[in-house]
């Protein structure tokens, strides 16, 4: 009560609100919140914002650094995210108009940055770079960066996948050198496994689409048909490569397991676990890194194997390109920097720290590249890559591929319920596609 | 008195407008997204959105990500919650038994993983379940039991996001019971007593006629919490192996940022509402029809 | 002897429930001390063999886990605040407050309870992008800045202030806002503690809209940093726990600190029905 009384005012106060304090309270938490409305830290006009993926993020911060010290006044912010992440943060920074200056695109997602028109395009730029003379790259790599006869992205690495072996239990199992056809990589696999049951000759993991569709482009299959606008998995050699691929863990050669059941890839490649595995560039530097000293001399690398004669070794003309966003208010400084990142001793540095492959010729004439051995099997297999369809819906059908294909493995599908649902899932993908092209056509 | 303005909205003013403007206003913008096909074409050139109906409904209905995310989130309701509850309740009976001493020090250990952050929980838990090196394998090898690949193998992946859940939850619902246990006057236990009700009995009708309200709004909690499943699988098994740890939260995620198709996960939102708000009624008449009886 | 016995029991029950819960956590912590690749290896190993403080370091010095540590707590303390200041006003203004429209304003909000956030997501984010605020500290916090659970709780707690002390205050000529601060506040304490707590915690263990929001690096709070390492470092288990017992840490001491207040409140709301 003593409290209450404390409080007296005039009766006309009563039930009113004191405005005049209100006002002054919200001034000051309208302060306060202004503040809060900070995003990130106020960066220089003239640092250049770069995003790179995985263990690329890593070299690029140093290859920033020797930017940094060549070019004086410039600034390069290198922020590292992780692959699994990069799809969404890329879509979400560009809704968001968060997007970096410079970024790594994967090959595949060209198509879809280029549909939602955050890309600038390269054309004008390329020619006038004389650093950057186009015959120097490895055919079927530009193409990648290429949309409807436009140059979209500069490729940076080539990321092709071959196979890793460790190459002392190839020779245990009487092997000395690696197959080169399916049939004997087969032979030599089914040995293993009569030698150690428990363990896996090779490695599959189910969530990931490359394998199957190694297989089946190089049976010759299509994925898509009519101009990408249907899916054509029904197709014969589809089939087949799918059927074969299955194959591979039905006769216990591969466990089915995903990427994520696998604790630790290397300590399982080093204990022998599993013997081989279809990966890309970035594990020769990590095996190396990350295999004990004294298995350095057991693995080796191989090229794809052929299927037969007219079938020879092929593998997917996968790997990143450098984009610029459109809408950069920095887009000189940043072709500048994509300049930099493209001169082959800066190649041949990436190589050095990542494993990546550089994807013009002149690189690979470095003594590191030239000589090393396991990189010659990816060099055999830059001669011959088959692209993936180029269009934005690539990245789900690959999604689905992989889903079924898991489906397949594990039994809760018929090879015919998982080809015709793969079927059905690219038709209602693609749907949009149609309805824009016949649009576009109609316009025309 | 004319320039009165009444002293509540000064106080539910800001409130109001941030629920009205960042919940209410979106919530209804989601059902008008859901009704046309908005998706990544139409980020970059907005002419190419088309108003679509309920088309993307009827797809939902055909699409068989969408029946086995129901269907994987619907297992972790009907068997994560009451089994969730049961342990909730038999520990909270057990904390309350009176010969226990150290109530508050075990009250305390069982709400501990309630606090923890859940991503950190699903990657200690992913390292837990791995099926070779993981100590919850090298326990069943020391016992003899075959190894489980909890996160890999398809039969096993829910049940195992199921366990891990209910440790992170029990003592949350724990708690809550431990306070509607004490709040039951220690008459009506004597008044059983005196009456011959031996221990089970008291608890059949004593303790759980009295616990009803408390255990009604423990169960509509922790449903609609558990129909919102998506940090688990998203960090342990990314919706896998063979989704069969998708949920539908993850499914919205997946189409509407992964894809961009936002058309198509405001249809899978709007479709998780209706099926919380159906859950919610139908356990309400339930409660409400058995009370009825009970009173009856 | 029979009461021993059931003593016994009982207590066996509750340490082998309480050890069944602890253990994660205590496996969390020794494999963040464990040498690389042990925690890995074949084996129960409930104890480091050489305790090793190397990935905590090599998650301040590498990874720079030390801003997202800070940008969690800055992000936390703002909500915690500015949701404080606004659901207890909104709260107390529904227990105590008469005016036309009340109940079932109260109600609708009740209902609105069911709806899952996650419905409003993505219009949020678009409309966050129009404002400006994706990617900043203040898309975080604004949208998370009204919590209907929080008005609820304030409101059954508020209830129970005595009406006369209130309107012995108004008949002495004081403001609404005066009433409010002067005396309602202060009998609201509890409430508010535990709201504090309460909200702290779910700001720093929120995961989904900080994900979705926050895409610059240097922003990022540590549950989202914490997943991106589990995404690329599956290979490194000390690490990750270490990330996690760096993540997990700061809330549990501020539970098990407040613990009394956090639990008394929430009881308080949950039980009184």
């Amino acid at each position: 009560m003593e409290h209450a009384r404390r409080l007296t005012r005039g009766p006309a106060h009563r039930d009113r609100v004191d405005c005049a304090r209100v006002l002054h309270r919200l001034a000051c938490s309208a302060a306060v919140l202004s503040l809060l409305a900070c995003g990130p830290p106020a960066r220089d006009v003239d640092t250049l914002v770069f995003w790179a993926m995985g263990s690329e993020g890593a070299a690029a911060d140093a290859l920033a650094r020797d930017y940094e010290a060549r070019t004086p006044g410039a600034r390069v912010r290198v922020q590292q995210i992780p692959w699994s992440a990069a799809h969404e943060k890329l879509l979400t920074a560009y809704v968001g108009d968060a997007m970096p200056d410079v970024f790594q695109l994967g090959n595949t997602w060209v198509a879809e940055f280029v549909a939602l028109g955050a890309l600038e395009p390269l054309d004008a730029r390329l020619a006038a770079s004389p650093a950057l003379a186009s015959d120097d790259w490895f055919p079927g790599v530009q193409a990648a960066a290429r949309v409807e006869g436009v140059t979209w992205a500069v490729p940076w690495y080539v990321d092709t996948r071959v196979l890793f072996y460790r190459s002392d239990l190839l020779a245990a199992a009487g092997f000395a050198a690696p197959p080169a056809s399916w049939d004997g990589w087969l032979a030599a696999w089914r040995a293993m496994k009569a030698r150690a049951p428990e363990r896996w000759p090779v490695l599959l993991p189910l969530g990931e689409w490359e394998v199957p569709v190694i297989l089946a482009l190089q049976r010759g299959a299509g994925l898509l048909r009519d101009g990408e606008r249907y899916g054509d998995f029904r197709d014969p050699r589809f089939r087949e490569a799918l059927a074969f691929y299955a194959g591979l863990f039905e006769q216990g050669l591969a466990p089915p397991a995903g990427a994520g059941q696998v604790a630790n890839l290397y300590q399982d490649f080093a204990a022998g676990f599993f013997a081989a595995l279809v990966t890309g560039p970035w594990n020769l530097g990590e095996m190396a890194r990350r295999l004990p000293p004294a298995l350095q001399d057991d693995w080796a690398t191989a090229p794809i194997p052929a299927l037969d004669a007219q079938h020879p070794s092929v593998s997917i003309a996968g790997g990143a390109c450098l984009a610029i966003h459109r809408g950069s208010p920095r887009r000189d400084a940043a072709w500048r920097f994509v300049e930099f990142l493209s001169e082959p001793a800066q190649q041949v540095a990436f190589h050095a720290s990542t494993g990546d492959l550089p994807p013009r010729a002149a690189a690979w004439e470095a003594p590191a590249l030239r000589d090393d051995p396991r990189a010659a099997a990816f060099r055999a297999q830059l001669a011959s890559l088959r692209a993936t369809p180029a269009i934005p819906e690539w990245e789900r059908i690959a999604a689905e591929i992989t889903r079924q294909a898991e489906a397949l493995v594990r039994g809760e599908a018929t090879l015919d319920e998982a080809l015709a649902r793969l079927d059905g899932a690219a038709d209602a993908i693609l749907e949009k596609r149609r309805w824009l092209l016949a649009r576009r056509s109609e316009a025309r | 008195m004319s320039r009165r303005v009444p002293a509540a909205l000064w106080f539910l003013a800001p409130a109001l407008a941030a629920l009205a403007l960042f919940f209410v206003a979106p919530v209804a913008a989601s059902l008008l997204l859901s009704l046309t096909d908005f998706d990544v074409y139409a980020v970059g050139d907005p002419s190419t959105l088309r108003f679509t109906g309920l088309r993307n409904y009827g797809a939902l209905l055909g699409d068989p990500s969408f029946w086995t995310a129901l269907r994987n989130t619907l297992f972790f309701v009907l068997v994560g919650g009451p089994l969730s509850v049961a342990v909730s309740l038999g520990g909270a009976l057990l904390v309350n038994a009176r010969a226990v001493r150290l109530r508050g020090f075990f009250r305390t250990v069982f709400f501990l993983p309630v606090v923890t952050t859940l991503v950190a929980v699903a990657v200690v838990w992913r390292a837990l379940y791995h099926p070779r090196v993981g100590p919850l394998a090298e326990l069943f090898r020391a016992f003899g039991l075959p190894a489980i690949d909890w996160l890999g193998d398809p039969r096993f992946a829910m049940p195992a996001i199921v366990g891990m859940a209910v440790w992170k939850n029990f003592g949350f619902n724990l708690v809550i019971f431990l306070a509607g246990l004490q709040s039951i006057p220690e008459r009506l236990y004597e008044a059983a007593r005196i009456d011959g009700a031996g221990a089970w009995q008291q608890l059949r009708h004593v303790t759980l006629p009295m616990l009803a309200p408390t255990f009604l709004f423990v169960s509509i909690s922790t449903l609609i919490g558990y129909f919102q499943l998506f940090a688990e699988p998203y960090v342990m098994t990314n919706g896998g192996p063979s989704d069969a740890t998708l949920s539908i939260v993850l499914l919205m995620y997946r189409e509407g940022f992964r894809w961009w198709n936002l058309g198509y996960a405001a249809a899978v939102a709007f479709v998780l509402f209706l099926l919380i708000l159906a859950a919610s009624v139908l356990q309400l008449r339930l409660r409400r029809g058995a009370a009825l009886e009970g009173a009856a | 002897m029979k009461r021993r016995v059931e003593a016994l029991a009982l207590h066996a029950a509750l340490v082998a429930l309480a050890a069944a819960t602890l253990l994660p956590l205590w496996w969390m912590v020794a494999a963040s001390l464990m040498p690389a690749g042990e925690a890995a290896s074949a084996g129960l190993r409930l104890w480091p063999s050489r305790p090793t403080f190397a990935h905590y370091r090599a998650l301040f010095d590498e990874l720079h886990l030390a801003r997202q540590l800070a940008n969690s707590a800055l992000l936390a303390t703002a909500i915690t605040a500015i949701s404080l200041a606004v659901n207890t006003a909104a709260g107390y203004a529904f227990a105590k407050l008469r005016f036309r429209a009340r109940e079932p304003l109260f109600r609708g909000l009740l209902a609105a309870m069911v709806i899952p956030g996650q419905v409003a997501m993505l219009p949020l984010f678009l409309l966050l992008q129009a404002l400006g605020l994706v990617n900043t500290f203040a898309g975080v916090i604004v949208p998370g800045v009204a919590s209907i659970f929080a008005i609820f709780l304030v409101r059954q707690y508020a209830l129970g202030i005595p009406d006369s002390l209130l309107d012995a205050a108004r008949v002495d000529g004081a403001g609404e806002a005066r009433v409010f601060w002067s005396i309602a506040l202060p009998a609201l304490r509890p409430i508010l503690v535990t709201l504090a707590v309460f909200t702290f915690l779910g700001s720093w263990n929120d995961f989904l809209w900080p994900l979705i929001v926050l895409s610059d690096d240097r922003l990022q709070t540590l549950p989202v940093a914490l997943a991106n390492l589990a995404g690329e470092h599956v290979q490194d288990t000390e690490l990750m726990m270490a990330g996690a017992v760096l993540t997990v840490l700061p809330v549990v001491v501020l539970f098990v600190v407040l613990q009394r207040h956090y639990l008394a409140g929430l009881l308080a709301g949950a039980v009184k029905e």
